[in-house]
């Protein structure tokens, strides 16, 4: 358990030491959602409670997505590059160790986004929501961004430490714009919207906080599954061959 | 030895005794408990045999049969491209070979320093060897390890703020915090300077006498003339010789003589039983391969000759006597 343990505690601590990768994550959601659901449309939002509820969850999932994509997406891609990998290979860490200790770091991120979040939306933007449903939202874009994570490291194990920023973005941006976090999406992108995670998860926050969702639940969550597995699989298979 | 991979040099060793007899005694004796492993019984810690490995149309490894005995430390000397570092890999697992096998005794009591890796440089000095020991079931404490590396006064200084000789003692205090049986260090001392080369060696030399096996790749051949118990050469992915520091000298029986004399250099050139003669500020440089003739013809040609040295070759011409052999 100890390697485990510490291997998470320190790849958490350099994450969180890393301005170029705490700076961004930690802030962009919060300060976007500042901006979107409190100074841009504050005003229209307290009177359409929906929306704005709407608006926050969207912008939640926005949130999870960065840790887990560029957390491993780009940090995979570089260590590998740079013999880290190998290195882990060669020392008698636990094979799961650096991925799970990844995944930790990604969920620790995450969990100081909703909670920032979470605040905003009480204090600044004045939300009605409950204990439990905040609790549920949490949870759920919490474990929920997983396949995000997945993403990461199945572009991380493929492409060079230098392209990796720009394959995970290539993902990233069309995904934030594509799945309905921001803005409600016209009626011909609305068919194309379930091929994102994001889209899925999205519709699990909804749920979470009580709004009405398209699709089933475990429809969503088991895309999300589907998707992390798939992937990590997939991802795992080539670094153990070609490293 | 694998039999046709091995150059007719090799049998020159085969009559003299072995290099470690006495070493090997001595290990013996600080195991009289029950092995862990089945595998340490008969003091293998590390096998290579018959391997061969290819990349694309490089030929890295060519039926290389290598081992490692507990307790000694075995220098692998070759030029660039000579599959050190692919050697090392194979043994570690990280490359598989194309053909023949390899064995590792057990992973958990390995460590190892590799030739180029970056590591975090968020994570303080500390931090990187407390993540390494935790991987080990009986480490040192990363205090210990700081201690043993000299490298306690960069304790807390970020990894990303260290010179490149100071990451190299990090790397090096990483591959010893667990406390390996086997230590496999690729080019330890490369970028270090004097001062610091000096301490690893020192610390090389207390884990040696401390039963540690330890497998040193290097380009410098004072490094594996200081340390080494066994040295292997390769070249081209093939061994070209084996044994001590000695015996692989005396695989080339060149001899360096320099001295002082009004002879002309081209006189001397032309005498049997001499490669090459130098002339340096009137200090002339022979490297002959029957010294003692060369030597008697020199005094009796010159009653003022003066300041005569003569000098065994070093590692490094009977390194490079080898390797040219097999890219001729």
């Amino acid at each position: 358990m100890k390697p485990y343990l510490t291997e998470a505690k320190y790849e958490s601590l350099r994450m969180l030491r890393a301005p170029s990768f705490a700076i961004p994550f930690l802030t962009i959601p919060v300060l976007v959602y500042l901006l979107m659901g409190v100074v841009f449309f504050g005003e229209a939002l307290r009177h359409d409670s929906k929306a704005a509820i709407n608006v926050f969850a969207g912008l939640t999932v926005f949130g999870m997505m960065g840790p887990g994509m560029f957390g491993f997406g780009v940090a995979v891609a570089g260590e590998r590059e740079q013999g880290l990998l190998k290195l882990k290979r060669a020392l008698p860490a636990p094979p799961a160790a650096y991925f799970l200790a990844k995944m930790c770091m990604a969920m620790l991120f995450n969990t100081i986004i909703m909670a920032t979040m979470i605040g905003a939306a009480l204090f600044a933007a004045h939300l009605p929501l409950a204990f439990p449903q905040m609790a549920a939202l949490a949870l759920v874009n919490i474990v929920g961004a997983l396949p995000f994570c997945a993403i990461g490291l199945f572009i991380g194990v493929w492409v060079s430490g230098s392209a990796a920023p720009g394959f995970v973005n290539l993902v990233y941006l069309p995904m934030m714009w594509l799945s309905g976090l921001f803005i409600p999406l016209p009626k011909s992108l609305q068919g194309a919207a379930p091929i994102w995670p994001a889209y899925h998860l999205l519709q699990l926050s909804l749920g979470a906080l009580g709004q009405p969702a398209a699709g089933a639940a475990w429809v969503h969550a088991g895309v999300l599954a589907a998707v992390t597995l798939l992937l990590s699989a997939v991802a795992v298979r080539r670094l153990a061959r070609v490293g | 030895m694998g039999a046709g991979s091995v150059p007719p040099r090799q049998s020159q060793f085969a009559g003299s005794p072995p290099p470690f007899a006495e070493k090997r005694e001595l290990y013996r004796m600080d195991n009289v408990l029950p092995a862990v492993d089945g595998s340490m019984h008969n003091d293998c810690l590390a096998e290579l045999r018959g391997v061969s490995k290819r990349f694309g149309k490089t030929c890295a490894l060519d039926g290389l049969d290598l081992e490692v005995r507990a307790g000694e430390l075995l220098a692998l000397l070759g030029p660039n491209g000579a599959g050190k570092t692919t050697a090392i890999s194979i043994l570690l697992a990280l490359l598989r070979p194309d053909a023949g096998e390899a064995r590792l005794f057990d992973k958990r009591q390995t460590g190892v320093m590799m030739q180029e890796v970056a590591l975090a440089p968020e994570l303080r000095v500390r931090e990187h060897i407390d993540l390494v020991a935790s991987y080990y079931p009986a480490p040192l404490s990363p205090a210990a390890a700081m201690e043993m590396t000299h490298t306690t006064p960069l304790a807390n200084r970020p990894y990303g703020k260290l010179s490149g000789g100071q990451k190299r003692q990090t790397q090096f205090a990483m591959a010893i915090c667990g406390r390996p049986k086997l230590l496999f260090l690729d080019e330890p001392t490369a970028g270090l300077d004097v001062q610091s080369r000096q301490m690893l060696w020192d610390t090389v030399r207390k884990l040696v006498r401390g039963g540690t096996a330890i497998v040193l790749t290097t380009h410098y051949l004072e490094e594996a003339e200081a340390l080494a118990d066994r040295v292997v050469v390769l070249a081209k992915g093939r061994l070209m010789a084996s044994g001590t520091v000695g015996e692989i000298r005396a695989v080339v029986s060149r001899k360096r003589i320099s001295c002082r004399t009004t002879l002309a250099v081209e006189r001397i050139a032309s005498w049997q039983g001499v490669n090459s003669v130098t002339c340096d500020q009137g200090r002339l440089q022979v490297v002959a391969s029957d010294a003692e003739d060369v030597v008697r013809r020199l005094l009796a040609a010159d009653a003022q000759l003066a300041e005569l040295e003569v000098h065994r070759a070093g590692l490094a011409e009977a390194f490079t006597e080898l390797t040219q052999e097999v890219a001729s």
